[in-house]
Parts: structure tokens; C-alpha cells; sequence
């Protein structure tokens, strides 16, 4: 395949991921404006965005190991991309609590984070997406080199904090929850353990 | 006036219940209403205003479709309002958004689930602590009674509430025709399992089947309502048909569904929700701003169809009927 065509390759597959990525927000959009949420929709909106954020957050999390073992590098381009949209969506989740669920009561807001145990996780996890959306960049990858790598495996922690943060919040119902922390903590292992690594030292 | 009786309706009055049924115009206006607070953080305060109504088609009944089993009562309902002059939460809401785990955890899988309950013949087995036990048979047991209708608040441990108009016969009078013995300190109910009939109960997410109480002197309160309807019509699968509690002081996970038993025994009953979780549900379950939830605040509360969260109310509101009934007790240590 020659340059261009390979290029020509990226630029669709990544318009695609956008579609794809953008879907779920347009629908929920679309469901709010007529109606179409149920009896409670901001509690709807809540858990549909964190939803989308949890899923969005394992897929990126899976990019290295796929793109390993079936030998494809170049997927990694369309994790930064995965992992920004996992951000975009936890950040609508943030803000649908902050602006419809509490509409800034800022004492409650504050009580919540600070009392409740899976706010407080879930919070964390929010911070810690922020942070890695915000050094992202090439500009940020280019100044810390190593130092990236290192600060970026925090999105193992924030993978493991959103989860303990739906498991946290459901009453009874553990099923979900369960089989994301379950995966993700399986992403986590697989990147530890490493099949890949044919030489001692070689990036993973 | 807690109970409404039909008489109250002036005839010239009567709107189709399908002008009230729309309720989904609550979005729009509070996305509408969330831009413009944004800007003028007092517009919001106006958010009690009464929902608009419009025309809607009445919906079709369909054989095996849980929501149509019963339709509601051709009335006023706009007219109908609480005793803190509340209004009503739309019928829609009323049967579509359920917490029912038999049917499924999902709050629209009861309506979407419950029709594979099948309600006659329905048997309640009264047993325990009581003069003459036996099993009735469901029309038997309610005929020697009138119904009523009351409007109550419904407060779900989860922090949202609803306004719903039930009909049914109080517990008191039920309670006294049983005659239970001097022995009998607490009555306890039982749901059906029956996982054929109940798909939610093939998993264990609670231990089946359900099982609530109350001590004595609550059942015997005069707001304690064994309910059949809801809307003026027969409760649907979803909310509990063919009978069910509704005590509306405390978290409603106390007012249980689909009831065949009631015992009357000496020693407090094991609820399923203590059992299940022991640290965030607690026998009384009495509604109370004051004690948090151990994963989230009791404080406040969503009534459906509003956009702001209100300040949840001691007793549900209901203080005035119940609070002498716990004269004394730590409401902290017996949530």
C-alpha cells in the first residue's frame, strides 16, 4: 500500500471512530428533546454517559494488547482518539451530575465528594482523565518522553476507580459493574504479564 | 383531605384521562429552563408550575401487555391533588417506571416484564399469630370491605418520589377482622415466587421471596393501605397486582407487591432488604432527611417530572399521622 493510500486508510478509519464515538451522545441528544428517557431522565443521562465513558475507557485500555498481538502498531494512533472520547463522555457524565442532578449546589456537591465513598472514587477518576487528556498531546508526549509512558499508565487506576465507581453506586444489581472491573482488571494483567516482549527493556 | 371521595369531582369537570397522560414536555422545558437559569439564577424557582397537558391517543389494549391490563379511570385526575396540594405523578410514570426485581432490575423491565403474572385465581394464606388461620381466596378476603382512594406520596429509598392516587382498603380494618392473638407483636408479608411467572426471581439478586413487615401498632395506622388499584382501575402487574402495601411514611421498598401471605408473628420479621444489606435498610425504613443513606444523602429527593430536587420531608410528610408511634426511639440507630 502506498503512503497516500495508507493515509487515506487512517483518515477514514478515524472519521468512522468519530461517527461512531459521537453516536451515542447525538442519540441521547435526540431521546431527552423528545422525550424518549423514561420517567427520570436525568438519572437516565447519568447513567447512559457514565456507561459510555466505562466502555470507551476498556477499549482504549485494549488497544495495546490487541494491537500486539495481532501486530499492528499502527493501531495506536486511534487510542489517543478512544481515550479522549472516554474523557469527553465522563466529563457529560461529571456535568450532567453537577449541572441537572444538583444544578450547582456547590455544598451538596462538595458533601458528596468528600461522604460518599463511590462519588469520591468516581471524582478521582474524573481528575485523572483530565490530567491525561490534558497531556495528550504530541507537544506533551515530545517533553516528557519516558516520563509519558510512566504518567500515562494512570489510566489503569482511572479504568479501576470508574469501575469500583459503578459497582459502588448500584443497590443490588452487581452484573455490570462486575464484568467491566473484570475486564479491565484482565486488560491490566495481560499489559503487566506482557506476552509480547520479545527483548528485555523493549516498549510495551 | 387525605381521601378524596368521588363526589369531590364536579362532573362538568371531567377531562379524558388522555389529555394528562403527556408528561415527556417536562425535558424541553428544563433543558429550555436550565439555559435560561444559567443566565438568571432565580427563573428556576417557578419549576412547581403544573405540567402541560396535551391530547395523546388512548393507548390500545393488547393481550399480554402488562401496562394495558388496566386503564385508568375516564376522570379529572388534573384536579386530583395531595393533601400538601402536590400534583399527581402521570399515569405513564406511575406503571412505567418500576422497581419490581422480580420482573427485572431495570426500572422499565416490570412494564415491559410483568405480564407473565397471572393475577385470578389469587390466594392470600393468613397464618401465625391469628384467631382462625386459613387461605383465602383474593375476592373473598377483600369483599367484606369498601375501597377507598388515597392520595399519597411514594418515596423510594433511591431519592425519588411520586404522587400516586391508590385504591384500596385499609390495613386496620383488614387487621382487625383477622383478630390476631395478644401474641402478635408484628405482621409480616409475603410476595409470590414463583420464577415460571417471575423471570427476575431465576437470579438471586435478593433472597426470594420478598418479604416485608411492620409492627403492629404501623399496620394498624390509619394511612396503611392494602392497595388493588391505582388510577381508578386495577393495580397493573407491575405495581404489585393483585394486591399489595402501601405505607407511604416509610422508604417504599416497605410497600410490598404482589402479596399471598400475611403473617402474624411475635418476634420482628426478617425484611429482604436488611437481610440483604443489613447497614443501608433497616426494618423501620422510616423516611428521614436526617439519616443518609450509607452511599448517598437522604436530604433531598427527585419527584418525577421536576427538574430541581426538593427537600425531602420527616415521615414523608406524614408526621402529624406517625411520629407518636416512635415516641422515644432512636431513629438513627433503627433506620
Amino acid at each position: 500500500m502506498s503512503v497516500s493510500d495508507a493515509r487515506r486508510r487512517r483518515i477514514a478509519v478515524k472519521s468512522a471512530m468519530w461517527v461512531a464515538c459521537l453516536a451515542p451522545a447525538l442519540s441521547l441528544g435526540v431521546a431527552a428533546l423528545t422525550g424518549g428517557l423514561g420517567a427520570n431522565p436525568i438519572e437516565e443521562i447519568t447513567h447512559r454517559t457514565g456507561w459510555w465513558a466505562l466502555l470507551l475507557l476498556t477499549v482504549t485500555l485494549a488497544i495495546t494488547p490487541l494491537r500486539r498481538l495481532a501486530g499492528k502498531p499502527g493501531w495506536v494512533r486511534y487510542r489517543r482518539l478512544l481515550g479522549l472520547f472516554a474523557f469527553f463522555y465522563a466529563t457529560l457524565h461529571f456535568l450532567t451530575y453537577l449541572v441537572l442532578d444538583q444544578f450547582f449546589g456547590w455544598s451538596y456537591i462538595v458533601e458528596d465528594i468528600a461522604k460518599r465513598p463511590f462519588i469520591t472514587v468516581g471524582f478521582a477518576a474524573w481528575l485523572i482523565l483530565l490530567f491525561l487528556a490534558v497531556t495528550s498531546t504530541t507537544g506533551w508526549i515530545r517533553r516528557l518522553r519516558k516520563n509519558w509512558q510512566r504518567l500515562h499508565r494512570l489510566v489503569y487506576v482511572a479504568g479501576l476507580a470508574a469501575g469500583v465507581h459503578f459497582l459502588w453506586k448500584v443497590k443490588a444489581d452487581t452484573r455490570e459493574p462486575v464484568v467491566f472491573l473484570v475486564l479491565i482488571a484482565a486488560l491490566l494483567l495481560l499489559r503487566l504479564w506482557a506476552p509480547w516482549k520479545r527483548r528485555e527493556g523493549q516498549a510495551v | 383531605m387525605l381521601i378524596r371521595r368521588p363526589d369531590d369531582v364536579r362532573s362538568s369537570e371531567i377531562t379524558p384521562y388522555r389529555v394528562y397522560m403527556n408528561r415527556r414536555h417536562f425535558i424541553g422545558r428544563s433543558a429550555k429552563a436550565a439555559a435560561a437559569a444559567a443566565l438568571v439564577p432565580g427563573l428556576l424557582s417557578a419549576c412547581d408550575e403544573p405540567q402541560r397537558m396535551e391530547a395523546r391517543p388512548a393507548p390500545e389494549p393488547g393481550i399480554g401487555s402488562a401496562r394495558m391490563s388496566s386503564i385508568p379511570q375516564e376522570k379529572d385526575w388534573k384536579s386530583v391533588r395531595s393533601e400538601l396540594d402536590e400534583s399527581l405523578t402521570p399515569y405513564e410514570d406511575v406503571t412505567g417506571y418500576n422497581n419490581f426485581y422480580e420482573f427485572g432490575t431495570g426500572k422499565e423491565d416490570p412494564a415491559r416484564n410483568a405480564h407473565t403474572l397471572v393475577t385470578r385465581p389469587w390466594t392470600v394464606e393468613v397464618t401465625g399469630e391469628v384467631a382462625r388461620p386459613a387461605i383465602y381466596d383474593l375476592d373473598d378476603f377483600l369483599a367484606p370491605h369498601t375501597a377507598e382512594d388515597r392520595v399519597y406520596r411514594l418515596r423510594c429509598v433511591e431519592a425519588w418520589s411520586m404522587v400516586i392516587p391508590w385504591t384500596g382498603i385499609p390495613l386496620a380494618d383488614v387487621i382487625r377482622r383477622l383478630e390476631p392473638t395478644s401474641k402478635a407483636r408484628f405482621v409480616e408479608f409475603t410476595t409470590l415466587k414463583d420464577p415460571e411467572q417471575m423471570p427476575g426471581q431465576r437470579r438471586r439478586v435478593l433472597d426470594w421471596p420478598y418479604v416485608e413487615g411492620l409492627r403492629l401498632d404501623e399496620a394498624l395506622n390509619p394511612l396503611t393501605l392494602l392497595a388493588t388499584g391505582v388510577y381508578g382501575a386495577d393495580l397493573p402487574n407491575q405495581n404489585g397486582a393483585p394486591l399489595r402495601l402501601v405505607v407511604p411514611w416509610k422508604y417504599g421498598f416497605k410497600s410490598i407487591k404482589s402479596i399471598v401471605k400475611i403473617r402474624f408473628t411475635e418476634e420482628m420479621p426478617a425484611t429482604s432488604w436488611a437481610v440483604s444489606a443489613p447497614r443501608e435498610y433497616g426494618f423501620y425504613a422510616n423516611v428521614n432527611p436526617e439519616v443518609d443513606h450509607p452511599r448517598w444523602s437522604q436530604a433531598r429527593e427527585r419527584r418525577l417530572g421536576e427538574f430541581r430536587r426538593r427537600p425531602t420531608l420527616a415521615f414523608n410528610g406524614y408526621g402529624e399521622q406517625v411520629a407518636d408511634l416512635y415516641a422515644g426511639l432512636d431513629l438513627r440507630r433503627w433506620f
